[in-house]
């Protein structure tokens, strides 16, 4: 990028024209070639809109009146909108300091922000298609405080090279001295057969469902909802109504086979998990939109293991980060942005996990101290609850009113009994818990299981509950509170004794004193 | 449950709250209740087509709320205890649903003091520890509002006096 030499350090005296000054050659500006990506979002984002425009408009003024009327409506849209973006662009100004990192910014209300260079703990970048053909990239500056908007500072876009700059010199420290195993450099990169693990994520129904639900609404704009009814109607005019449902089902969940294909190809293509000297770990990922996240690895306090239950049934687990300060704002809302390895085989899963923690065997691959047998029964009760309470509303429903409800009940009943029992079984199989070397496991969970390896040493606490049938049951629930992640991982239904017993082993010192032995009696 | 050679517990904490909670929590009971049953009572008395319906839920209503105010809040001062060594604050609540939280004093962050229009009736305060955790946070409801304030103190000098920032 080409930094505007004269550029006052305060934006409000006038607007980038005043004479250079001492700290004036600090102040760099984005990327002038802001004005054009925004100039082209906003083209294709009018030319979408435009077809269905001219349509409406056309049955109303003719159709070359409605083509010029889109037309000197479209280069108003993009001629404000780049015009807005040139302002934005000459009213926004960053500077790199020895202390603190500083963006100005705003038009009316002028923003000076500016973060402690030594409280920065993440540069990420991204670039969408656009900003990739034009060398861009935007760059997200965290703080990583939990506290609202302010923790991020955002530069969008600079240069791919300034980017890069600014993430190696924001994130350099003085290499720690680094304990343990390890290597740096690449420490996995995408093997492209792990794609088979992204149809039955559960994305993919999801997708489905958005696709059958995007033609109804498509077709609603052009005013033929009621045409594609009836055309599907017609395919279908031969069929039983069951016939028709599986194969519209059938359709709706290939599509969101091929969405979730899709998805996966663009989230995922080019991955790479990297240790960069200083102790730091980078994700680069995405076939259109590249993104690259950088993890301190000072802030990482362990790894958590996820296997949802379609994924699992295949063998495979994903990795996410446990650490404070990674982004928390809308953009990182999505939950990708802490994963460290996207879906793949178990081994090779326990073996990231063990490569990020330095550690020669992971954690998450230690034996577990089972649940005692009242933690199956608590599920298995849980379960019937949740199956019979509904069937019997149903039924009591069906009694007084119409048979059909009661034969939904006994249908509720025959496929969620089972299948109850099931995921109550299966999830107390999955009840664990250990102190593994420098880190405290915990797994539980069915539909979505989740083996957290939580370093010892990021304990802040602990909360220990039992209601009163766990009480009943001589069981309860410990919880580690920690300041990453989810803020507190908890083992469910321990034995009343060895629960308490492991979290004193965890964390020495923290709970022995408020701990007493029962006289045998009890 | 098991109890054999070495089984461990939970031990209650050292300190109970000030005997003035019990009253401070049967002043909120009785306000909860009021609040419903005087509308219920005021539209009683105003639409009479529906008194009966009206007049018949604001007395199941009355009743339950005193109930709960009579009996609860000493079953509560029976549960809530608290307790500040030099390495940790250790409280227990709940009834139905105990709960023990600790929080160690190098990790403790923020130390707030809160007093409520209600709680100034009855001269309390609620002591609020926050760590690094967004479900860490440990609150101490019910004390004596010079407790607190003297707890609030002690805390914030013990927190200072540790390095590092507690995550």
């Amino acid at each position: 990028m080409s930094p505007e030499a004269a550029v006052s350090p305060s934006p409000d005296t006038g607007g980038g024209h005043g004479p250079a000054t001492a700290t004036a050659v600090d102040w760099r500006r984005l990327d002038r070639r802001t004005v054009l990506v925004s100039a082209l979002v906003t083209a294709g984002v009018a030319a979408g809109a435009a077809v269905p425009t001219t349509l409406g408009l056309s049955g109303r003024f003719g159709f070359g009146a409605a083509v010029a009327w889109v037309l000197a409506g479209a280069a108003l849209l993009i001629g404000s909108a780049a015009v807005g973006d040139h302002v934005r662009w000459r009213r926004t100004r960053y500077r790199i300091g020895a202390e603190r990192v500083e963006l100005h910014t705003g038009l009316l209300l002028v923003k000076k922000r500016s973060l402690a260079r030594e409280r920065i703990r993440s540069v990420d970048l991204t670039a969408h298609l656009l900003q990739r053909a034009l060398g861009l990239v935007t760059v997200r500056i965290g703080t990583g405080e939990h506290s609202g908007n302010d923790s991020t500072l955002e530069l969008d876009p600079v240069t791919v090279a300034e980017g890069e700059r600014l993430r190696r010199e924001l994130l350099e420290r003085t290499a720690t001295g680094t304990p343990g195993i390890h290597r740096e450099g690449e420490l996995v990169a995408l093997d492209p057969r792990w794609i088979r693990y992204a149809p039955v994520s559960f994305v993919a129904p999801a997708l489905g469902g958005a696709a059958a639900g995007a033609v109804m609404q498509v077709s609603d704009w052009f005013g033929a909802q009621g045409r594609v009814i009836e055309w599907v109607g017609e395919r279908f005019r031969d069929t039983s109504l069951t016939a028709m449902i599986v194969i519209l089902a059938v359709a709706a969940v290939a599509a969101g086979v091929v969405g979730a294909l899709g998805l996966w190809v663009e989230m995922w293509w080019n991955y790479r998990l990297e240790r960069e000297p200083g102790g730091t770990l980078r994700i680069r990922r995405g076939l259109l939109t590249s993104r690259s996240v950088s993890i301190e690895e000072r802030r990482l306090r362990g790894v958590d293991l996820v296997e949802p239950l379609g994924i699992r049934t295949f063998g495979a687990a994903r990795v996410d980060a446990i650490t404070t300060g990674l982004a928390k704002d809308d953009e990182e809302q999505h939950g990708d942005h802490n994963t460290l390895l996207p879906a793949a085989p178990r081994p090779v899963a326990d073996a990231v996990a063990a490569d990020v923690l330095r550690e020669t065997v992971s954690p998450t691959g230690a034996p577990l101290t089972g649940h005692p047998l009242a933690a199956r029964g608590r599920r298995l009760r849980r379960a019937y609850w949740a199956v019979l309470v509904p069937v019997a509303v149903l039924a009591l429903l069906g009694a007084l009113l119409t048979p059909v409800l009661l034969w939904t009940a006994l249908g509720c009943a025959v496929v969620g009994l089972p299948a109850g029992v099931f995921l109550a079984r299966d999830a107390y199989r999955g009840l664990g818990h250990t102190v593994s070397g420098d880190y405290l496991v915990v797994r539980s969970g069915t539909v979505r299981r989740s083996t957290a390896a939580l370093e010892r040493a990021g304990v802040i606490g602990w909360t220990v509950g039992q209601t009163y049938f766990q009480r009943r049951a001589g069981v309860l629930s410990v919880t580690a509170t920690t300041a990453a992640g989810a803020g507190a991982y908890t083992a469910y239904d321990t034995d009343a004794s060895e629960g308490l017993a492991f979290a004193a082993e965890a964390v020495p010192g923290l709970l022995e004193p408020f701990l007493e032995r029962v006289p045998p009696a009890g | 449950m098991t109890t054999g050679e070495g089984t461990v517990r939970l031990r209650p904490p050292n300190n109970t709250l000030d005997p003035r909670a019990v009253g401070w929590w049967r002043a909120q009971w009785l306000l909860l209740t009021a609040a419903p049953v005087v509308v219920l009572a005021v539209l009683g008395a105003l639409i009479e087509p529906a008194r009966f319906w009206l007049l018949l839920p604001a007395a199941i209503l009355a009743v339950l709320g005193i109930g709960c105010a009579v009996l609860l809040p000493a079953w509560w001062f029976r549960t809530h205890r608290w307790e500040v060594t030099d390495e940790a604050v250790y409280v227990r609540t709940g009834v139905f649903r105990q709960e023990w939280r600790i929080a160690p004093m190098s990790r403790i962050q923020t130390v707030d003091t809160v007093r409520g229009p209600l709680e100034q009736l009855y001269r309390l305060a609620t002591v609020t520890v926050t760590t690094a955790s967004a479900k860490g946070a440990v609150r101490i409801e019910g004390l004596d509002h010079e407790t607190a304030a003297g707890l609030a103190e002690r805390l914030t000098r013990i927190t200072q006096d540790t390095p590092g920032d507690a995550t």
